[in-house]
């Protein structure tokens, strides 16, 4: 599998070998406890600091608003349960899209358990927020708004600053919970700028390992632990920090914050390479690009008509290519992409749709190579 | 004082002669079955077969679960084995209710004695009311019912003294390797695991094929599969699967000839190369999943036309049943979650969009007359992979 071409990047991404070597060493070396008193405990300590004062640097914010978790999923768990309870006596109102990660989209299903009104806004034709009709339905009982920065499946990237200072307009008292999963390390995020009350991060989406991601909680937001125990991370996430992990995310965040331009340019790039063969080969209608215009160039969503995307998937694996579906598919139940269907794609748009996702590790002959594959496969799968 | 299995069955008193073939399959698939739980002595007395762990620590409720998959099993019961004596048949019987009560909280029992040894001095009918009476005594909380007990204490008196108070139900059947030799053409549907199930119960030894389009289906398809191989093999002792690439073929089939008979080309051509696994493997016959109408290919017109081109018999032994009853079975044998989840049928360029209810024979001869047949077949028997599957008890 030498010559494998991985184009599925927003799924999970391959370590940077320095991440694995600074892993191995800090497995081998640095094993303690960080909350041990002894020597081992203090090295690991030292770590975790460090580590703490990487990620937080990243952000443009203070170490002790870093708090580290098992990855996305618990952070924006952690994120809308911690902050809804914390606010339960303020008021019951949740809000969040309908393009979000089902990490967020079923803590919200959840929390209507617990008595809370969990509203969910619906999206425009390019898979945004459509603000105005988000923020009419903010009223005094909002207690948490919550939306993802770059779309996992499209890669649009929501205007976030102009949001944000509508919804603080419109309830000042409203936390922001931004999911920045698939933006951080790949869009400049400088929480200084951007008034955000928490956000989600995870290490494995920028060369990190998987199992580590961190929560950003600005100061003095009022937002409640769900895992309790021995106190750790300044009593709001208890659990043994896995240091080796957490070293790892910061070591990947560096580098790839030190080439987040170059990066960025990188799979512009490819981006545009892909799209200017698709189009010299199919024409319009031949194909349909699915991400939006100004979206986030590292995600691509494309389809093409009749044809199944898990087929194509699977010829472009034959191929060694690997992208993703945006929907799984059997013929039983045909089962649509939320966010496509969220964005009132036709079926055979969200049906046939795959996801190309670059990072900085993809080459130019690499996006070559995969377009020359999908001119061959695409005409031989296509069904009458 | 012994644990041990009692094993009942009840069909192979039918087999006359071959009685002795029959009940020594059964004890190796036995043996087979138990394989990994601990060392056992198996043996075989009075129509019975008695499985005696030699540990204490013996985990009998796991060998009395998978002793009820053995096919030719008709009932189970664990049992204590002990002396052929009046003061030990009632202690431990008495000892056993105490259990019972105190696990379940029943409230009512009988009692039901056979004594096959009649040199035992008391009369089955005197044991049942004596021991009844006793335990009514030590157990004042129970009740006598002899219509509907919540539990029965059977006591059988023969040589040694066996007392139980449960029959479990067991799958029935003949046991495997007793009745030939099946090919089944495994699609990873519903229907095809419960086909082979029910050739397998009566006897057969099954071998699997499976018919595999990547990248057109998923490796996951295949992994379904195996995975379905690995359940059926709890009742089948083992299968050997036999994975044919056919990817090459449906592509042809979709080129050349006329869209609304791709399904029925498609399954003649899978039945050929079904029967030449089934002879090489030395198989009797071919199972298929299909019952009349369920699909358009499943017509009688489409049976027949699929049925010409082998030779072989084609056990067919969910043909007139309803899905829904396919559906229980399924769900019984534990098939059924494996075989709805969604990785197969993906692949829509190969379904006809107005597939043909009544074809005929002819038609379906003239169009696939173009094909290169015999390479076609060839490349696919050649490109065949065989694993065995064990019994994943």
């Amino acid at each position: 599998m030498a010559d494998i071409i991985y184009f599925d990047n927003s799924a999970t991404t391959k370590v940077y070998p320095e991440v694995m070597n600074e892993m191995n060493r800090i497995y081998s070396s640095v094993f303690g406890n960080p909350s041990s008193l002894h020597r081992l405990g203090n090295e690991a300590e030292k770590i975790l600091t460090e580590s703490r004062e990487i990620i937080a640097e990243t952000l443009r914010v203070s170490p002790n608003e870093i708090f580290f978790t098992s990855g996305g999923t618990e952070s924006n768990n952690w994120a809308i349960k911690g902050i809804a309870r914390a606010n339960k006596k303020r008021g019951k109102h949740i809000i969040t899209s309908a393009a979000e990660h089902p990490s967020v989209l079923e803590c919200f299903n959840y929390l209507i358990s617990e008595g809370f009104s969990a509203e969910i806004s619906g999206t425009d034709q390019s898979g945004l927020l459509d603000i105005e009709s988000f923020i009419e339905k903010i009223n005094d009982d909002t207690v948490l708004a919550s939306f993802i920065l770059v779309n996992n499946e499209t890669g649009a990237i929501q205007k976030a600053e102009e949001l944000i200072a509508a919804i603080r307009a419109k309830n000042k008292k409203t936390a922001i919970h931004i999911d920045a999963v698939q933006a951080y390390g790949k869009i400049p995020l400088n929480l200084k700028k951007l008034d955000a009350d928490i956000v989600s991060i995870s290490a494995h989406k920028i060369h990190g390992p998987k199992g580590c991601g961190a929560l950003y909680i600005k100061e003095n937001t009022r937002i409640i632990p769900i895992l309790h125990g021995g106190g750790q991370e300044n009593k709001y996430r208890s659990g043994t920090e896995n240091v080796p992990a957490i070293w790892g995310f910061a070591t990947a965040a560096k580098i790839i914050h030190e080439n987040i331009e170059i990066n960025r340019n990188k799979v512009k790039r490819l981006k545009s390479i892909v799209i200017s063969e698709l189009d010299k080969y199919f024409g319009s209608g031949g194909y349909f690009v699915n991400s939006p215009e100004d979206s986030y160039e590292g995600i691509l969503n494309i389809s093409f008509p009749n044809v199944k995307a898990q087929v194509l998937m699977q010829h472009l694996e034959a191929e060694s290519i690997i992208v993703s579906t945006g929907s799984a598919c059997s013929s039983r139940k045909n089962v649509q992409s939320h966010v496509l269907t969220a964005m009132n794609l036709p079926r055979e748009r969200t049906e046939g749709a795959i996801r190309i996702s670059f990072s900085g590790m993809n080459t130019e002959d690499e996006a070559l190579r995969f377009t020359e594959a999908l001119k061959s496969i695409v005409p031989k799968i296509r069904y009458r | 004082m012994d644990k041990l299995i009692l094993v009942r069955y009840e069909e192979i008193f039918l087999k006359g002669l071959n009685r002795p073939v029959f009940e020594g399959q059964l004890i190796k698939n036995i043996k087979q079955v138990l394989n990994g739980l601990g060392q056992v002595k198996v043996s075989k007395a009075q129509n019975r077969i008695y499985v005696a762990p030699e540990s204490e620590s013996y985990d009998i409720d796991e060998a009395v679960l998978r002793l009820t998959k053995v096919f030719g099993i008709a009932s189970v019961s664990p049992a204590l084995k002990i002396e052929t004596d009046k003061q030990s048949i009632f202690d431990n019987a008495v000892q056993i209710a105490k259990d019972i009560v105190k696990r379940k909280q029943y409230k009512t029992f009988k009692v039901e004695t056979r004594r096959a040894d009649k040199t035992f001095p008391m009369a089955s009918m005197d044991v049942s009311r004596e021991l009844g009476a006793l335990v009514l005594r030590e157990i004042p909380q129970l009740k006598v019912d002899v219509n509907n007990p919540d539990f029965v204490l059977y006591v059988e008196i023969r040589e040694f003294t066996y007392i139980y108070s449960e029959i479990i139900p067991a799958v029935k059947g003949l046991p495997v390797g007793t009745n030939g030799r099946a090919t089944l053409l495994l699609s990873g549907g519903i229907d095809s695991p419960v086909a082979g199930w029910m050739i397998a119960k009566r006897g057969v030894v099954i071998e699997a094929v499976h018919f595999y389009s990547y990248p057109y289906t998923s490796e996951r398809a295949k992994d379904k599969v195996i995975s379905l191989c690995k359940t059926l093999s709890r009742y089948t002792l083992g299968l050997k699967l036999h994975i044919v690439p056919f990817t090459e073929i449906q592509c042809e089939i979709n080129e050349k000839c006329p869209n609304e008979y791709l399904t029925i080309i498609m399954r003649r051509y899978m039945m050929r190369i079904a029967e030449k696994i089934a002879e090489r493997n030395g198989s009797l016959g071919l199972v298929t999943g299909e019952s009349i109408g369920q699909v358009a290919s499943q017509t009688m017109e489409s049976l027949a036309v699929t049925d010409s081109v082998v030779r072989m018999p084609v056990y067919r032994p969910l043909i007139g049943m309803d899905k829904s009853e396919v559906v229980n079975i399924a769900q019984k044998i534990e098939t059924y979650d494996i075989s709805i989840l969604p990785y197969e049928d993906c692949c829509t360029v190969f379904v006809a969009k107005h597939p043909v209810t009544k074809p005929t024979i002819e038609k379906a001869e003239r169009y696939e007359s173009v094909l290169d047949m015999e390479k076609l077949i060839q490349n696919a028997l050649d490109g065949t992979d065989t694993i065995y599957i064990g019994p994943s008890v």
